[in-house]
């Protein structure tokens, strides 16, 4: 029990990358980016491809996925998305579901269906542990790669509150056109945030790679990890994005305690919950506060219809 | 509460429908002509018309783009299994499981309709996921493994073949009739102010959830009865097809390059991507990442399809709704 809490929580480290850039992208870009689990595992298996047929050492080659991921996301920006989000709420939905299946598709293609994992290059990394007292075993990837995640989460707040840089992005997010009118270019911004969210997307795909197996298709499922972390832990707070994570994590990491298909199962509904009840504070402060929409409810089974 | 007034309809679009009907009876006699290969496969395309049309109907209509309508293809088959499992008789149940999924769908309006455009896709997604992994539960379905529609093996395969393609053929038939009668009525009307401006339609008094809410489950009723028919003609149920996220794809290829928000785009789409899976399905991976391609390409550059390159020539679009609507 107090192990699969301890394994849920470093779990969770894992997650909050994963969130990150799509919580990044959702406040400052204004769109949910459904292929980002799909990014993710083009760069797990980007990384794997350097390590196992360019014969890249591991550290190197994660330096030259994240700066690739980096690339790609601002290409993409420059190039998909911005046009995209012109035209209306419909077609950056439509175009990353289109761009979603032709990375999954286009990577099964290139890269085949044989679930890869780089467990196998990182020495004895991927199965050594520490003793904690009272007999607990805890991982050394896990840790690190918690460690890792709190560092870099910790260093993009700093960014974001801290530098020039970071004023411009809550500018842009928060009104892109009075930005702009004070001199920042939010296209400008909106290209580097989303090379910072593939880049971060690429680092979650190394741990996934690190951690576990790895197939083309495994991208949805991460995405909708990625959402669950966001949405549990509040959209647009790198800190909310962790707790989510973590939140994630742990429920998953219960959960599997029963068996492995209740482990993701958990997660899903504890997602759905924490979103009913989002929805529901949302529904309850339109009509004044809990007692007024549960006595509107009473009176009038449709909820929804605005009070005249 | 008086209906919205349409003008009469155009010269070109009586010819089209009297076209479509005469092309209803060509196929309606053609089981007693064609192979059993061209049946099963004219199945397959009367079922991706019915995908398309609900699909669009849902996004391109109502503005609720969807990720997660293969709950309701997932739930009309699986909901179908346990019925025929139950001893009621395979085709009348293929209409019973499409209406029970409705309940379903009535259940999740409440809860999903309250979401904002990215939030709904997503979740809409993950309550499919949800109810894919609570299905696998069912000692029926045995987890991955699946099960089989046997009770449809007790009857020939000829006749078995015949029945299916006439019902989903009229099945289809009625689908789209009926959401062309539907979008003419005022729901048609109020469904598309929502789309255009949520906040604008409700000013003028209309009653967005409602509306919403009665699009959403006459869509997934449709999405049931038609996964109910593909289930009934594939015969083997496997959780992870019947719930792929696949079908969404589709669907949003289908209605995105035919023109999504017109009438007759997604029928044009769906014919349009089944010719495309007859030619190039062989090249599997291949071809898949190849239609997501042109799915970007088309959502970025020709947003409104193949009947939007009609329309740039200057002419009037056909079957359109927008026209017959003479407020």
């Amino acid at each position: 029990m107090l192990d699969s809490l301890i394994q849920g929580i470093l779990l969770g480290g894992y997650y909050a990358v994963l969130a990150a850039g799509l919580s990044l992208m959702f406040g400052v870009v204004r769109f949910i980016n459904l292929a980002h689990g799909d990014m993710a595992v083009l760069g797990a298996l980007g990384s794997l491809w350097l390590v196992q047929s360019a014969g890249v050492g591991v550290p190197l080659a994660i330096v030259f996925t994240l700066l690739g991921m980096a690339a790609l996301g601002w290409l993409m920006q420059r190039f998909i998305f911005e046009r995209a989000l012109a035209g209306g709420f419909l077609i950056p939905i439509l175009t990353t579901i289109g761009l979603g299946a032709a990375l999954q598709n286009g990577m099964f293609a290139a890269f085949g269906s044989d679930t890869k994992s780089l467990g196998a290059h990182i020495g004895n990394l991927s199965w050594a542990s520490w003793e904690l007292p009272g007999g607990i075993f805890v991982g050394q990837l896990p840790v690190y790669m918690f460690a890792t995640a709190v560092l870099v989460l910790g260093a993009l707040h700093l960014l974001l509150t801290r530098t020039a840089f970071g004023r411009a992005v809550r500018a842009t997010s928060t009104d892109a056109e009075a930005a702009s009118l004070c001199g920042v270019d939010p296209r400008k911004v909106h290209r580097w945030a989303a090379a910072i969210a593939v880049a971060l997307a690429g680092l979650a795909g190394i741990f996934l790679a690190m951690r576990a197996q790895v197939t083309p298709f495994s991208g949805p499922m991460m995405l909708i990890f990625a959402f669950e972390a966001v949405v549990i832990g509040g959209i647009g707070s790198l800190r909310g994005t962790l707790i989510g994570g973590i939140v994630l994590g742990v429920v998953q990491a219960l959960g599997a305690l029963i068996s492995p298909q209740i482990s993701i199962l958990a997660g899903h509904l504890v997602f759905l919950a924490v979103l009913g009840w989002r929805l529901m504070q949302v529904a309850a402060a339109e009509r004044g506060g809990w007692r007024a929409a549960l006595s509107a409810a009473l009176n009038k089974p449709d909820l929804s219809r605005r009070q005249a | 509460m008086t209906p919205a007034q349409t003008l009469p309809m155009a010269a070109p679009d009586r010819w089209l429908i009297v076209l479509a009907c005469v092309a209803i009876l060509a196929l309606a006699t053609l089981p007693w002509l064609g192979s059993a290969l061209i049946v099963d496969k004219l199945i397959y395309l009367f079922i991706l018309v019915m995908f398309a049309v609900m699909w669009n109907l849902l996004a391109g209509y109502a503005g609720l783009v969807s990720v997660g309508q293969q709950a309701f293809i997932g739930l009309g088959g699986y909901a179908l299994i346990r019925l025929v499992e139950a001893g009621l008789p395979p085709f009348p149940t293929i209409f019973l499981a499409a209406l029970l999924t409705g309940i379903v769908a009535w259940a999740m309006s409440w809860f999903v309709l309250r979401m904002k455009a990215g939030e709904f896709a997503v979740a809409t997604w993950v309550i499919a996921e949800t109810i894919r992994s609570i299905v696998m539960f069912d000692p029926i379905v045995q987890g991955e493994t699946g099960t089989s529609l046997l009770a449809l093996n007790a009857y020939d395969p000829d006749l078995r073949r015949m029945v299916l393609y006439l019902l989903s053929l009229a099945t289809m038939v009625v689908m789209v009739w009926g959401t062309w009668v539907l979008l003419q009525r005022r729901i048609g009307a109020e469904s598309q102010a929502i789309r255009d401006d949520e906040d604008a339609a409700a000013s003028i008094g209309i009653s967005t959830f409602q509306v919403k809410q009665r699009i959403y489950i006459i869509a997934s009723v449709g999405c049931a009865l038609a996964g109910a028919l593909w289930l009934a003609s594939a015969i083997t149920f496997q959780p992870r097809t019947s719930f792929g996220v696949q079908w969404s794809v589709f669907m949003l290829f289908m209605v995105l390059v035919g023109g999504i928000g017109t009438f007759i785009g997604p029928i044009l789409g769906a014919l349009l991507f089944f010719a495309l899976q007859e030619i190039f399905g062989d090249f599997g991976a291949w071809y898949l990442a190849g239609i997501g391609i042109v799915a970007i390409l088309f959502a970025l550059y020709l947003p409104r399809g193949i009947v939007g390159l009609w329309l740039d020539n200057g002419r009037a679009e056909p079957l359109s709704l927008r026209k017959r609507l003479g407020v």
